[in-house]
């Protein structure tokens, strides 16, 4: 039985833990993420939701508070923004390097100086190379279904996972949202067994210092040293592609909707020009695409809805027969490019696709980025491409002169 | 004391093979510390010394549970720990969080400021050795004005050491102590109260540390006492509001005696370039605290 309710990105995120039926929630102010905790606040003063409520005094905090809590066994969630997230930067290589399945909701929002609370994806790809499984969402309804998505993932690859939506253009818009059954979310998702239990009965040092190379255990035992680790931690992540594939149909199938898993795509099939995108741009684009569809320009868009790890033979296959890739992106890897296009290429060396790729950073500190001027500026590039510019980057709608 | 010592638990929780320095008074006051505190208890630390002590994986020299965590979030650690337990029902471990003077004067303080306003159910411990020691000796809040570190290697440090008790008086938690390895029995003492009281406390314990001060390490115990009989460290306790002294510094106290510092500073090479000025400042920064005590004690 659907009960849909016209919802925010933040009230569908706080949705998603309760039916996750998390038990402890961390959460500390910053815009545009603070209703998802504040609501959490509400359901539980409230005993709507039995969950631990521990309002700390920083982001640095909050995560300690979610790894330490991790550690003796709770389920755990917490939410953040820009500054917060990377306030909590030190924390996040601590729960991946612990191997915590702990969920965290990033509401997508600009990175100072100067302050801005306006939304790209600068805050999240900056904690790219933390040990972070990161999903991005491009509705309110993906949000709710991938937070619990996201826990049946982190738990089962023992792998912290972010799931990342567009501060303002998803938290704080009103969509329907079917509210998934909590019984059924409840057979969806297992239990929580920790791999290391912190408990008062068995003494053990979690997390002391690391060798380099291997050491004996007292008995006999040879343990990792600290790079055996860090290759499970790569290994876990790139396995994790299959497990969140494998949870995105299984979700489908007891739930009706398919968030495409790692990758999505929207009228590729007879496309000549795909757009790449993340998040709710990759959204705009779709009806970029239908635009342009109107004008004879058969575009296409591929999604990428996990960013980490990076979904390389998805992008391979979708992208095997594109001749020509535009990607569009809200964050820039300053003195370099934008970090989806630099992916997206990497992933395509030695394949023999030969398309020319051009990357557009856009909507940087909340620009606005209108369907119809992605639109212009895939035709524009197609001219440049015509032209034979293979590769280009250019800033959407900004002054670079 | 002897019939005192009886009292003591038997069981030793820090094992032989530790990694401590010869002469640590932080291993002296360990010791003590967990076999106070017992089993169900389970412990947090940030990087410090103590992470050396409690030994490199895949083998620990401790018997106590422990979770390791970065250096600025050993409050919050615990009250992750706290709040984890609460949600599977398990509220009878006590959760000890214990930090070196790093850890808990400077960059620790944050965390610690919102466990305790929270009245996080712990103790927080802190190691009072005046410096960061595990880096190397270099000048921390705690260090007092006089003392040569590596990072005042020439002129020594200026500024006087931060009364942090008085910092965790200001949040109206239940119990704070002070405590010196060099008197295990009190220390013992409190660690057992400590144990058994509610919301969060606090104690403080005056770590000599030989290589970190320049003194032999045969003279740990001698410099604990010595900061303890000059009124350098002043032990005592804070029990929902009242002051008490306690142990050798309540007999100090009702004597009206106290040796000079001089007694303390001249045992130490990290005081050998302290003038005479700083000295005589020294001794009135103590003397003035020290008539503080007094007057809190009458009242």
């Amino acid at each position: 039985m659907s009960n849909v309710q016209i919802m925010t990105g933040n009230s569908a995120a706080a949705w998603g833990a309760r039916l996750a039926k998390v038990q402890v929630v961390s959460a500390y102010p910053i815009t545009p993420s603070t209703s998802v905790t504040e609501t959490i606040a509400n359901w539980v003063e409230r005993g709507e939701l039995k969950a631990e409520y521990v309002r700390v005094e920083s982001e640095h905090s909050v995560m300690t508070v979610c790894v330490s809590a991790s550690t003796v066994g709770a389920r755990v969630f917490t939410s953040t923004s820009s500054h917060g997230l990377l306030y909590m930067h030190e924390q996040l290589h601590w729960a991946a390097g612990s191997r915590l399945p702990i969920v965290l909701c990033c509401i997508n929002r600009g990175v100072g100086a100067p302050w801005s609370i306006f939304n790209d994806q600068q805050d999240s790809i900056a904690q790219r190379d933390t040990g972070w499984i990161q999903i991005y969402c491009r509705d309110n309804q993906e949000i709710i279904d991938s937070v619990i998505q996201a826990y049946r993932i982190a738990e089962e690859v023992y792998c912290p996972v972010m799931v990342c939506y567009d501060g303002f253009v998803l938290s704080h818009t009103m969509m329907p949202v079917d509210i998934p059954d909590a019984e059924e979310v409840c057979r969806f998702l297992p239990p929580y067994k920790p791999h290391t239990l912190l408990c008062a009965e068995e003494p053990r040092n979690i997390n002391p210092v690391i060798f380099p190379w291997q050491r004996r255990d007292a008995e006999g035992v040879l343990r990792d040293g600290y790079m055996d680790m860090r290759w499970k931690l790569q290994h876990a992540l790139e396995g994790s592609a299959a497990v969140i594939a494998r949870t995105s149909r299984d979700f489908a199938e007891r739930f009706g909707r398919d968030h495409g898993g790692l990758l999505w795509g929207y009228r590729t099939e007879d496309a000549e020009l795909f757009i790449a995108a993340m998040g709710s741009i990759a959204t705009e684009a779709t009806t970029a695409a239908d635009l342009l569809r109107e004008q004879g320009v058969r575009a296409g868009v591929v999604g990428v809805r996990v960013y980490r790890p990076f979904p390389r033979e998805e992008v391979r296959q979708a992208f095997r027969s594109a001749p020509a890739i535009i990607v569009f992106e809200k964050d820039i890897s300053y003195g370099y490019e934008g970090a989806l296009a630099a992916d997206i290429k990497a992933a395509l060396y030695g394949t023999g696709i030969a398309a020319p790729i051009h990357n557009f950073i856009a909507g940087l500190g909340g620009r606005d980025v209108k369907a119809h001027e992605l639109a212009e500026a895939v035709r524009a590039s197609l001219a440049a491409m015509a032209q034979g510019t293979r590769e280009r980057q250019t800033w959407l709608n900004c002054v670079t002169e | 004391m002897p019939e005192k010592l009886f009292k003591v638990n038997k069981e030793e929780y820090i094992l032989p093979g530790n990694r401590a320095c010869s002469g640590c008074g932080l291993s002296l006051a360990y010791r003590y510390i967990l076999k106070a505190l017992r089993e169900n208890t389970i412990l947090t630390l940030p990087a410090s010394c103590l992470t050396v002590l409690h030994g490199l994986y895949p083998i620990t020299s401790v018997g106590i549970p422990c979770l390791n965590c970065t250096f600025a979030s050993t409050a919050a650690s615990a009250s992750g720990i706290v709040a984890g337990l609460a949600a599977m029902n398990r509220t009878d471990t006590t959760v000890v969080a214990i930090a070196g003077d790093g850890g808990t004067f400077d960059i620790g303080i944050q965390a610690l400021s919102g466990a305790a306003e929270r009245g996080t159910d712990f103790i927080f411990v802190c190691y009072d050795n005046e410096g960061y020691m595990n880096t190397g000796t270099q000048r921390s809040s705690a260090t007092p004005a006089g003392a040569l570190t590596t990072t005042t290697p020439v002129l020594t440090k200026q500024q006087n050491k931060k009364d942090m008790m008085k910092i965790m008086e200001g949040h109206d938690i239940p119990y704070l102590a002070t405590c010196s390895p060099s008197y295990p029995i009190d220390l013992y003492d409190k660690f057992v109260k400590a144990k058994r009281i509610k919301g969060t406390r606090y104690l403080q314990v005056a770590t000599p540390c030989p290589p970190g001060w320049v003194f032999p390490p045969k003279d740990t115990v001698k410099i604990g006492r010595l900061a303890v009989e000059t009124g350098i460290v002043v032990l005592y306790e804070i029990e929902n509001g009242k002051f008490r002294f306690t142990g050798r510094s309540k007999t100090l106290a009702e004597k009206g005696t106290r040796a000079p510092v001089i007694q303390f500073i001249e045992r130490q090479g990290r005081f050998r370039k302290m003038s005479m000025e700083q000295l005589g400042k020294f001794q009135r920064v103590v003397d003035g605290k020290w008539n503080e005590y007094l007057r809190r004690a009458e009242t």
